[in-house]
């Protein structure tokens, strides 16, 4: 697949009579091109503003996420790709002059209403990070932490049995089952990241959102990762930011392109790397900056 | 010529060496045609010749000072008859002393012995010389190390290698006296206590129950015979200490808690400084704050309750001496936890953690050994801690875990043992160099585990 894109795509640029059948949009324009909305959304965004002190971040963004799917989200370096994924769980609220405005809805409820807590909300919406961040803890007690603050098990075997089920989901469990009480530092990158996967999913939540899950990772970590991010759409949405194209090309239904703070284009990941609309994102796909 | 002016003609030698070697260089390079010719920078060459010139005649003059006293002193003695060198060392000194008195003019008493004021000229003499030779052998040498240095330079000399290496030994020297001036201490303190465990047994020391080191110095005075049992003035410390720690861990660990987590920037930096002035904060100061003002104040808390306390109390120098603390632990406590990284709290945020759960589970889990080895070396300073016991604790030496009683400390009694009139052949003065010895190990030794935990600590992390 990876092959077939990117021998594909630069043909495509000279070919004359495909770019008659595509919309060109030029590099001036600021709107968001191709199909940032879909019919029953899981996350809504509208008009989301994020500023950093006087410096705005974020322009204006609207975008659905509709269920059960990967959506990745590229862009050069600083076009705010991890900074719009953070205010989908209010990561962001921990930064002090950081302001978002703009709606944000989970499931038809505004995330940033004063009335919601964000507590369950991250509960609901998990997060994985760039850098595998275990907890100097045991692999048991990484995962067990989340499910241990809200309450969700009553019983230690309960706990067990959680510990059990995410470690197998995020493809754990047969490597750590005989070692659950060694520190989780002392593991490898690749599992690492998959322990605080598996840590994500322990609290049970519905969207997951990945910040460069693989950018620390060597290649064999990275396509087993990529791997399970394919099985844990069947169960979750998830929201992944990548700068590795081939990444997004081959793990996501949708990509979503940033630049600048502006969301430019959003559509089908197939479509927006072989026939992109908006002409910068074009020139990133073919690798003419970025 | 005066030492003062000696070295300032060497100073001008130096810069002249400095000044005029690196135009030498300079001129050199520029005359090959290719100033990269030169092997090191100009400026290199001048700071050799500097070097080369200012070393040597700065260090004869330095052993110069050091020799020429016990010089001048042995050619007087060889000068005076033979009756004064029988003389045994106490009297001959006595006898330099007025010789070098009488070269200053002082001389008291109507008569002179004639022969003393003789070798008063001698000496006044010798000195004269002694300063002509001195000022005449280090400008030849420091005119001669130039020339030689103006005269040693070629294009290729390696000059910026030579003063990079006297640069390594000077650094060198300057950490070596710093190790020796420890050493020195430990031997000192060593030899003493050799002597004071040559009339007590090292058993009856380390676990006698009896502290009460007066004893007679004369053999006509009344005094007890001395008993020399340190327990009860560590027992002292450490209840002092415990009292300390149990007040400053809690309050500067919560404060660091506080001030690296809940703080707004403008808060931590107001607060912060406030804090650390306590640390800035005479500990004369905070003893007779401790002695004036909290020890009355318990000793009348405790009457209105019914309590007996006495107006020197251990409650007192410990509640106040964990306050001096507090910004021990909480600077450092502040660092370590500042020091967990930022991605671990993200973690513990994204998963729907709390402030208070997230500090609780996964910042103070992650900084304990640090935090640890920092109440460590809190717990050593307020072992060494002594102005605020002497004025606050009493000298009792009970061997008590009560609280409201009089104790007292190893500083303390080291303090007062070394008071007064000392006799350095008595058990009792001696006594202080043991304590001191015994202190100085069990703090090594709480060191010596705290910046185990903090490396240990640190390599969890890199």
């Amino acid at each position: 697949m990876l092959q077939t894109l990117s021998s594909t795509t630069p043909p495509v640029i000279e070919s004359g009579n495909q770019t008659k059948t595509r919309a060109r949009v030029s590099r001036d324009d600021r709107n968001t091109a191709g199909h940032p909305f879909v019919d029953k959304p899981r996350m809504s965004c509208r008009d989301v503003n994020v500023y950093y002190g006087d410096k705005k971040a974020i322009n204006s963004v609207s975008i659905d996420i509709a269920e059960n799917e990967v959506l990745a989200m590229i862009g050069p370096s600083g076009c705010g790709k991890s900074t719009f994924l953070r205010c989908l769980n209010r990561m962001n609220d921990t930064i002090a002059i950081c302001r978002v405005d703009g709606t944000i809805k989970l499931d038809d409820q505004d995330i940033y209403d004063k009335k919601i807590d964000v507590v369950p909300l991250r509960a609901q919406v998990g997060m994985v990070f760039q850098k595998p961040n275990p907890f100097p803890k045991s692999i048991y007690e990484n995962v067990a932490y989340g499910p241990r603050i809200h309450g969700l098990a009553d019983a230690k075997t309960e706990l067990d049995a959680i510990v059990e089920r995410s470690l197998i989901k995020a493809g754990l469990w047969d490597e750590v089952k005989d070692r659950l009480d060694q520190p989780g530092t002392g593991l490898s990158g690749g599992q690492q990241q998959r322990l605080c996967i598996a840590r994500a999913i322990a609290v049970g939540p519905e969207v997951i959102l990945m910040d460069e899950p693989c950018s620390a990772l060597d290649p064999i970590a990275t396509a087993t990762i990529e791997e399970l991010i394919s099985e844990l759409k069947l169960q979750y949405t998830i929201v992944i930011v990548t700068h590795n194209m081939q990444q997004a090309a081959r793990v996501s239904q949708r990509t979503a392109y940033f630049h600048l703070g502006d969301l430019l284009e959003v559509g089908q990941t197939d479509k927006l790397f072989t026939r992109p609309s908006h002409q910068l994102t074009e020139d990133y796909i073919t690798g003419r900056f970025g | 010529m005066s030492n003062l002016l000696l070295v300032t003609i060497l100073l001008g030698f130096v810069s002249f060496g400095y000044v005029y070697g690196r135009k030498y260089a300079l001129a050199a390079g520029k005359k090959g045609g290719d100033i990269h010719k030169l092997h090191s920078r100009p400026a290199y060459h001048g700071m050799l010749i500097a070097l080369w010139c200012g070393l040597p005649t700065l260090l004869i003059l330095f052993v110069w000072q050091l020799i020429e006293p016990s010089i001048i002193t042995s050619m007087i003695i060889s000068s005076l008859p033979d009756t004064f060198s029988s003389l045994t060392p106490g009297p001959r000194g006595l006898i330099l002393n007025d010789i070098r008195n009488l070269a200053q003019g002082l001389h008291f008493g109507s008569t002179v012995d004639p022969e003393l004021l003789h070798a008063s000229d001698y000496y006044l003499q010798l000195q004269q010389t002694g300063k002509n030779i001195k000022s005449a052998s280090v400008i030849v040498i420091g005119i001669a190390a130039l020339l030689v240095g103006f005269r040693h330079f070629s294009p290729g000399l390696r000059a910026r290698n030579h003063v990079e290496r006297i640069v390594r030994y000077f650094l060198i020297c300057c950490s070596l006296i710093a190790i020796f001036t420890t050493i020195g201490i430990i031997l000192s303190v060593l030899f003493e206590a050799i002597r004071f465990f040559q009339k007590i047994p090292l058993s009856e020391f380390l676990f006698g129950l009896t502290w009460s080191p007066q004893t007679s110095i004369r053999a006509d005075q009344v005094a007890a015979s001395g008993e020399f049992g340190a327990i009860p003035v560590f027992a002292g410390t450490m209840l002092i200490s415990a009292i300390a720690m149990a007040v400053a861990t809690p309050i500067g660990l919560l404060s660091a808690i506080y001030l690296s987590e809940y703080a707004s920037k403008r808060m931590r930096a107001v607060a912060k400084p406030l804090i650390e002035i306590l640390a800035g904060v005479p500990t004369v100061v905070y003893g007779f704050f401790a002695a004036l003002v909290v020890a009355p104040f318990i000793r009348d808390a405790g009457a209105s309750i019914g309590l007996q306390v006495s107006s020197e109390s251990a409650l007192a120098a410990g509640l106040i001496m964990g306050i001096m603390i507090i910004p021990f632990i909480m600077s450092i406590s502040d660092d370590v936890i500042n020091a967990v990284p930022q991605s671990l709290r993200d973690g513990s945020y994204g998963l729907g953690a709390t402030k208070s759960e997230t500090v609780k589970n996964v910042i103070i889990p992650a900084a304990l050994p640090g935090i640890v080895g920092g109440i460590l070396l809190a717990v050593s300073r307020a072992i060494g801690e002594t102005m605020i016991v002497v004025m606050a604790a009493g000298l009792s030496a009970n061997l008590t875990a009560n609280p409201l009683q009089a104790v007292t400390t190893v500083t303390v009694q080291i303090v007062t043992l070394l008071v007064g009139d000392q006799e350095f052949d008595s058990a009792k003065t001696l006594a202080a160099f043991a304590l001191g010895l015994l202190l100085f190990i069990v703090t090594l030794i709480l060191n010596i585990l705290a910046l185990y935990i903090v490396r240990t600590y640190r390599e969890e992390y890199e």
